[in-house]
């Protein structure tokens, strides 16, 4: 068999695409953190210790806040001239089932700000409860101090950080964009374990695979809003056509110095009949 | 002893509807040094008057202090309760900074200070705390000046000033605050410096004739750029020496004119105006502004006290 016709193991279990699908082989290997095995060696559960143990007369410890069960996929973020640019489908994955089509998945925090998150939606609602809250604050103190797209980021880091410290992290990769009065557009991303970078262009998920080399290529940052639109059309069609657990349905968000626009949900025109796709495994010696 | 019946803790009411041991802190903050605070487009000033206990024997106590990068508060009245706000402050800072890597907007800052203080108001086993703070920062909504006040209180300023003596430093934001708005941090800092020499009480155990030295005044300045700075000993000493110096060059241009007027008063007809430069004459009218200014200031200090 030839080595690089197999389907690489970490894509087919990946972190996002299906959480309840693991093949009993791949159960416990170091690199699939992320995939939970239906076993007992479930990942990040803590082992009880032996006081815990008799003092919940041996039962489980608690399991259920330690995998996702309703997911989003991929976030895309990239700068341009006057602002930030982020997309997202809408699709709330159960397991692998496409369960629910019309998941808003980036939230509008402030006038300056965005935040896009993949991974489990119910966790994704509580962040929105924690920054809703921020803002609420931001408005009772009534001095004109709103939370720049930074400050949003690195809360969000220590939140994360601090799940993942408690062993009960929420099942996120958030994404951060927006726009500073003072220091310019911001895209920042945040991982499950509060693992976070800066960067001109940011992907969640698949996305990390599949669309951040086409922002390398073509992303930059003094490009205007078209272009950017059409990079990013171009990432999200790219995605769609590989990634199983997305739809056509997707947002589009930007943030300039006037305030956040968030588009209505849009399809993408899609071409599905070439030559290739006809007999796909054709070409792929190995499969079926 | 006591100046009423009501006065002796802070949860009880005067009939009328004062709370004494309130207002008797806030006397507390009057008899402390005096403090000055202004304000301009991009930066924010503090300049405080250290008292000493004996000038010989020990150093000037500490009123100013550093709270984080952006902000900084000058302490009158009890300064170990003051010392314990600044703590308090420096905590809040830095758990601002630790959580979202930015600076805290000083109004919040400062609300927080006056909540504080109002719970000490509230209590029956606290006090209020002795201290009145001056407080500059500067935040994403730009400089700010802002005073606080036992009773839990604050203002936000162009300019003001605190502390003992502290109306004749008023007198003169009052006169100069149309300048303050557009002037440059230089010249900022000169203005506080002038107004808190107003207030620089002829003291019999400092002997200092009621004039600032580099050794009994402090200087904090903050703003856009400018992460705080407080200037001390020799590095306020340049500001004193300046002031101290534009105050002799009026005196004499004062003096000059003043010469000039009686000769032309002594000798009508004669053609005196053409050896007068205009310059002077213009400085006269300053010099003899500054010269009345000085009067009540060095003369009123005992009433100025009450009020």
């Amino acid at each position: 068999m030839i080595p690089h016709c197999q389907l690489p193991s970490h894509i087919a279990t990946g972190p996002h695409v299906s959480p309840f699908v693991s093949s009993p082989s791949h159960a416990g290997r170091a690199e699939d953190l992320h995939v939970p095995s239906s076993g007992s060696s479930a990942p990040f559960s803590v082992a009880p210790s032996a006081d815990h143990a008799e003092a919940s007369a041996g039962a489980e410890p608690r399991k259920h806040t330690t995998y996702p069960y309703v997911t989003g996929n991929s976030v895309l973020a990239i700068k341009y001239k006057d602002g930030v640019l982020m997309a997202a489908d809408m699709l709330g994955a159960y397991g692998s089932t496409k369960r629910y089509k019309s998941v808003q998945r980036i939230l509008r925090v402030n006038d300056t700000t965005i935040v896009g998150a993949s991974g489990e939606i119910s966790d994704f609602q509580y962040i929105s409860n924690l920054l809703d809250e921020l803002m609420t604050q931001d408005f009772c103190y009534d001095d004109g101090c709103t939370m720049t797209p930074k400050e949003v980021h690195a809360y969000l880091c220590r939140v994360m950080y601090n799940r993942r410290n408690k062993m009960d992290p929420l099942w996120n990769s958030l994404v951060v964009a927006g726009v500073d009065k003072t220091s310019g557009s911001f895209v920042g991303s945040v991982g499950m374990l509060g693992t976070s970078y800066t960067d001109s262009h940011v992907a969640t998920s698949f996305g990390n695979h599949l669309s951040r080399p086409l922002f390398r290529e073509f992303q930059r940052d003094d490009m205007s809003l078209e272009e950017a639109v059409s990079l990013m059309q171009e990432a999200l069609r790219v995605l769609f056509y590989r990634d199983k657990t997305s739809i056509n349905k997707y947002v589009l968000a930007k943030v300039e110095s006037s305030g956040v626009a968030i588009s209505k949900p849009f399809a993408l025109d899609t071409k599905w009949d070439l030559k290739a796709f006809v007999n796909p495994s054709k070409h792929a010696v190995g499969s079926w | 002893m006591f100046r009423n019946q009501y006065d002796t803790d802070v949860t009880t009411w005067s009939p009328q509807g004062r709370i004494f041991q309130v207002e008797y802190a806030m006397e507390a903050v009057k008899q402390g040094g005096c403090a000055v605070g202004i304000r301009n487009k991009t930066h924010a000033v503090i300049a405080a008057l250290k008292l000493s206990q004996d000038a010989d024997l020990s150093s000037y106590q500490k009123k100013v202090f550093k709270i984080d990068n952006h902000v900084g508060i000058a302490v009158s009245g009890l300064i170990a309760d003051g010392r314990i706000l600044c703590r308090y402050m420096r905590n809040e800072c830095l758990n601002h900074k630790f959580v979202y890597e930015s600076p805290l907007p000083v109004s919040r800052l400062i609300r927080d200070v006056a909540d504080r203080h109002q719970v000490a108001t509230a209590r029956s086993w606290k006090r209020p705390f002795g201290v009145g703070l001056l407080c500059i920062g500067h935040d994403q909504t730009g400089p700010h000046l802002f005073q606080t006040c036992p009773s839990g209180n604050y203002w936000e300023y162009y300019a003001i000033a605190m502390g003992s003596r502290s109306q004749a430093s008023k007198t003169y934001l009052e006169k100069k605050l149309e300048d303050f708005e557009s002037c440059d941090l230089d010249a900022l800092v000169k203005h506080a410096l002038r107004a808190l020499e107003e207030s620089c009480g002829t003291r019999k155990k400092d002997d200092k004739d009621g004039k600032l030295t580099k050794d009994n005044c402090t200087v904090a300045l903050v703003g856009e750029g400018n992460p705080l700075l407080v200037l001390d000993g020799e590095d306020v000493a340049q500001y004193v020496d300046a002031i101290h110096a534009e105050q002799e060059e009026q005196a004499v241009a004062a003096t000059a004119a003043a010469a000039a007027e009686m000769s032309i008063d002594g000798s009508q007809g004669r053609d005196a105006t053409a050896d007068m430069p205009d310059a002077p004459t213009g400085g006269a009218e300053e010099g003899a502004a500054a010269a009345g200014e000085d009067a009540p200031a060095s003369e009123g200090q005992q009433p100025m006290e009450e009020g």
